[in-house]
């Protein structure tokens, strides 16, 4: 027996941890058991998984290292944190991958075990960076989570390397035992995903009490922490990813609209969650079509908007490349459509797995032709839900393809949801069109909107397709009047979608000398930059689009106000572009794009260095 | 409006016309193909007008749907098959069918049309065989001979032709037929069987272009040669072709031979003896490839036909079947799972 020994007890505001490991390793499930416990527990989070493109790389690697890093609080937070304050790595190349990111005297928990010879190689140490005095800046905890991993699974009848394979359950235990966290969700999800292999039940909980129990014994360990719940806004909350949230909100658009949801898509890394959460959807009556490649999944997407579904296809940069086509077919036959891009690091095939912004200007223009579609963007995870909404409500309010823009950190980052009730999310009326006299396939109503007459609806037979329309009766039409007034149409119905879209919400100073806008997933690292630079006193205010085309009808009037406005983007300038052209104001624009979310502290920098340098 | 609602009044091959002018060249084998569709369909049992949708890619034939007076959509260059798949999927009700071509289906479109066949989609497709380029004006095609002097093939095409018929079995289609544009009645029927079959149906059918690719198919249209080189596939029926159907095809190991049948040695009884259903795809193959052989006639019909579940209708039954198990779904029970907490 041990003795009872002093344990610090620290309440602390917050802490981000970056768990990092061997891409087969179990990094991202242990990151993504430690956010939804500490979900569970109140705290607010946010997470950033970072994997790399290969599925097993070879084991050891530098390239093979996956890394999951989430931030949770006792108040209110809205990135994943710029600097780790604690590492955990499994192995050597992860500790050497991400020791430049940690903050200076930062806490690094290591299994020592795996700093062998041929691990350290591998990740091209040439001495043993935990015995030559490198790490002397950090506070470095190596613990041999494997051996100590074995011992505690010594009576179970699994292999060596079945065993091997718990130990990320190890360190899981033990960081819940130094940041106070319950154990029990996990032990429930333990027995949930292993019911029918009571083995691994069984080995993964002794795993998972060995490493909490071994902080309590060690004497390693004279600090432990408390991070106080945050006080959220009332509501019920779940831990919610982008992905999941699209999904989920595309489930209830369809039910709000009283119709039939259709996907169309082709896997495609980092959207290929949409496609699989939907697949499980079927009691909803949710049609999931894998197609055989992206234009297919597009394609069968507007087919089935011909029969009245709503339908959706999803994708990611190089996906929408393929689509670009059928984009257009959407757009002239104005049939409700929504494409979802979860952009991904490009050109090309890119940084799949990375984050960027850079398929705006694809979005809004990448199609032959005039040829308009509305964009909207999500702001943060949870917010894919309402854009998913929103999305389909205006692809069926106006007949037209709308193209909703998530990313890659906002797909795979998590954040406390606080969930709506189901009533208070409005209906979407659709009626499809059933009157047989007067009936014109391409006449509209105040909104512009050609009417929605569906196969199976008896004396409305009509044909639709690519060719340009004779405006209100539909037939094939290669006037050259006729042509121009569809082209306007085409732009003017998008227009026309300003009068059912919100105002840009400013946040901040009244006062504020600089406007800081943005786009899509940087919200919360502009938001939390904008919260630092007015505690330090300059006068800041954001805006957030979620609209881009068209812009909310305040847009100008907005951008008008401000001394400066900045706009940080991680892509070359895209909305800039945009904004430049058609408002014809001065933007400063803050560019970043290495595939990974803004830091705080560098839109920060910026703020305060378009305010003309430090007020210190 | 009730769905099982039944037609009275027959229809006639006029409701089945939009009425707006057709616009193909004159002697264009298409003409033959919307006449037999438009006879054809009226007369298929329990046919609810408003339920069939045509739809198409792009090139000559995939004009197609403008002049049915059913519903339409005129989409992009081979993507026929997949916004097709996409409605039959959102719609198990509708009848969809697809108008093609060999450009459209076989090379732009190949992708499309080889996954609807291993699906078995339900849709129906014709393809228009003229073995050119006719919308661009005359640059061979993926079903073009090899050697075929084109605009692009000023010195004859190097490139192997497509047996678009042995391509789908290839695929697995469950229904595979092959007619000619100078067949009405022959066509008719393929189309009449088409249309009864439940799972992905394709037609292709030799159409003449007398613009760019005038005569391709004379040698199976014309008075004086057609009997000595078509033989018509008749479920259960000897393979025998000629003036006085003298000559009959006899397989020898997997290798076709045409046999006289004046000759006494001979015998009907020893030709092969035409199975849509057979299990076993290899006797389809060797009749797809008949034409690969000059001396060969050319088979007309059809090649297969298997009876599976449709993947629209597989996908149905499990929506169903899980319905059933986990009850409809409810919008409060999918977003406020177990993993919820309570702010207050
Ligand atoms: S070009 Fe040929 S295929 Fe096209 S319409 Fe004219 S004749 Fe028919």
């Amino acid at each position: 027996m041990s003795e009872v020994r002093e344990i610090q007890e620290k309440h602390i505001d917050e802490v981000t941890v970056r768990f990092a490991g061997d891409s087969g390793d179990g990094m991202q499930l242990t990151g993504t058991q430690f956010s939804d416990t500490t979900a569970v527990v109140g705290n607010d989070l946010s997470t950033l998984p970072d994997y790399p493109a290969e599925i097993r790389a070879p084991a050891g690697t530098l390239y093979g290292v996956s890394g999951f890093q989430l931030h949770f609080s006792s108040s209110d937070i809205h990135t994943p944190g710029d600097v780790p304050d604690v590492l955990v790595a499994m192995n050597p190349a992860a500790l050497k991958k991400n020791l430049s990111e940690l903050k200076r005297s930062g806490l690094i928990i290591v299994n020592s075990d795996s700093f062998d010879k041929k691990n350290l190689k591998l990740a091209e140490y040439e001495s043993n960076p935990l015995e030559d005095g490198s790490l002397s800046g950090f506070d470095v905890m190596d613990i041999p989570i494997t051996t100590l991993t074995y011992a505690a699974l010594e009576d179970t009848e699994l292999s060596q390397k079945e065993k091997s394979r718990c130990k990320n359950f190890f360190a899981l235990g033990l960081m819940y035992w130094l940041y106070n966290r319950p154990m029990e969700p996990t032990i429930d999800w333990i027995e949930k995903k292993f019911k029918n292999k009571p083995q691994f039940i069984d080995a993964n909980e002794k795993a998972l009490k060995a490493g909490y129990n071994f902080g309590d014994i060690t004497e390693r360990f004279a600090t432990r922490y408390t991070i106080e719940p945050a006080k959220l806004k009332p509501g019920i909350y779940r831990n919610i990813s982008g992905n999941e949230a699209t999904a989920l909100g595309f489930v209830v658009a369809a039910e709000k609209a009283g119709l039939n949801l259709f996907l169309g898509s082709y896997p495609i890394t980092p959207a290929s969650d949409i496609l699989q959460y939907l697949s499980n959807y079927k009691e909803f009556g949710v049609k999931t079509f894998q197609a055989e490649d992206e234009i297919a999944g597009i394609a069968s997407a507007i087919g089935a908007a011909f029969g009245g579904n709503l339908a959706i296809t999803t994708t990611s940069g190089p996906g929408l490349a393929l689509k670009t086509e059928a984009t257009g077919l959407a757009v002239m036959t104005e049939l409700p459509l929504v494409i979802v891009n979860v952009q991904r690091g490009g050109p090309s095939t890119g940084l799949p797995t990375k984050t960027e912004q850079a398929d705006l200007l694809q979005s809004m223009y990448g199609r032959n032709g005039e040829s308009p579609v509305a964009i909207v963007a999500a702001a943060t995870p949870s917010d894919c839900f309402n854009m998913a909404i929103e999305a389909s409500r205006l692809a069926l309010t106006y007949m037209s393809p709308v193209i909703l823009l998530t990313d890659g950190y906002l797909a795979n980052g998590s954040e406390p949801w606080n969930i709506p009730a189901v009533d208070s999310i409005p209906e979407i009326p659709v009626k499809f069109h059933t009157e047989v006299e007067n009936y014109h396939s391409y006449s509209r109503d105040e909104k512009l909107a050609r009417p929605w007459a569906i196969p199976g609806t008896k004396g409305l037979e009509h044909r639709i397709g690519g060719l340009e329309k004779a405006n209100i009766t539909g037939d094939v039409s290669y006037d050259p009047d006729n042509h121009f007034e569809m082209v306007k149409l085409r732009e003017e119905k998008i227009q026309k979608m300003k009068d059912s879209i919100p105002d840009l919400e400013v946040e901040g100073d009244k006062d504020a000398e600089i406007l800081v806008i943005g786009w899509g997933g940087t919200y919360g690292a502009i938001k939390e930059a904008v919260i630092h630079t007015r505690k330090k006193g300059y006068k800041v205010a954001q805006a957030h689009f979620k609209f881009i085309h068209p812009f909310p009808k305040n847009t100008e009037e907005v951008l008008r106000k401000y001394k400066h406005v900045l706009l940080p983007e991680i892509n070359l300038g895209q909305l800039a572009k945009v904004l430049k052209s058609e408002f014809l104001i001065p933007i400063e624009q803050f560019n970043v794009v290495r595939g990974l979310p803004f830091r705080v502290g560098d839109i920060e920098n910026k703020i305060i260095d378009v305010l003309g340098g430090s007020n210190e | 409006m009730s769905n099982t609602e039944i037609n009275v009044e027959k229809l006639t091959a006029k409701d089945f016309s939009s009425g707006i002018d057709v616009r193909w060249c004159p002697g264009c084998g298409d003409y033959s193909i919307l006449a037999q569709v438009q006879r054809t369909l009226p007369n298929i049992e329990n046919i609810e007008k408003e339920k069939v949708v045509w739809v198409s890619g792009i090139g000559c034939s995939s004009r197609f749907p403008y002049y049915m007076g059913t519903y339409g959509f005129h989409g992009i260059h081979g993507r026929a098959p997949a916004i097709a798949t996409g409605l039959k999927i959102a719609r198990p009700d509708l009848t969809v069918w697809v108008a093609t071509g060999d450009g459209d289906l076989l090379s732009i479109g190949g992708n499309h049309f080889i996954h609807a066949c291993r699906k078995n989609i339900d849709l129906k497709i014709i393809l228009f065989n003229n073995q050119i380029y006719g919308l661009t004006k005359g640059q061979y095609s993926p079903t073009s001979e090899k050697g075929k002097v084109t605009k692009t093939s000023p010195y004859g095409s190097v490139d192997y032709p497509f047996n678009a018929t042995s391509l789908a079995l290839g695929s697995n289609a469950s229904f595979v037929a092959r007619t000619i544009d100078r067949e009405p009645k022959h066509m008719a029927e393929m189309i009449d069987r088409a249309a009864a079959h439940k799972g992905l149906a394709f037609i292709e059918v030799y159409q003449n272009c007398p613009i760019f690719n005038d005569g391709t198919f004379s040698e199976l249209t014309e008075k004086d040669t057609k009997e000595d080189n078509v033989v018509i596939l008749e479920h259960g029926k000897p393979m025998v072709f000629g003036k006085n159907k003298e000559k009959g095809i006899k397989l020898e190991g997997f290798h076709p031979v045409i046999v006289d049948l004046n000759d006494p040695k001979n015998s009907i009884d020893d030709c092969l003896v035409h199975n849509e259903k057979d299990d076993s795809l290899i006797r389809g193959f060797i009749l797809a490839h008949l034409t690969d052989s000059p001396d060969m006639p050319t088979p007309i019909g059809v090649f297969r036909q298997r009876i599976k579940p449709t993947y629209d209708e597989a996908m149905v039954e499990q929506i169903d079947q899980v319905t059933k198990k986990k009850g409809k779904g409810s919008l409060e029970k999918l977003l406020f799972t177990q993993n919820t907490w309570e702010v207050k």
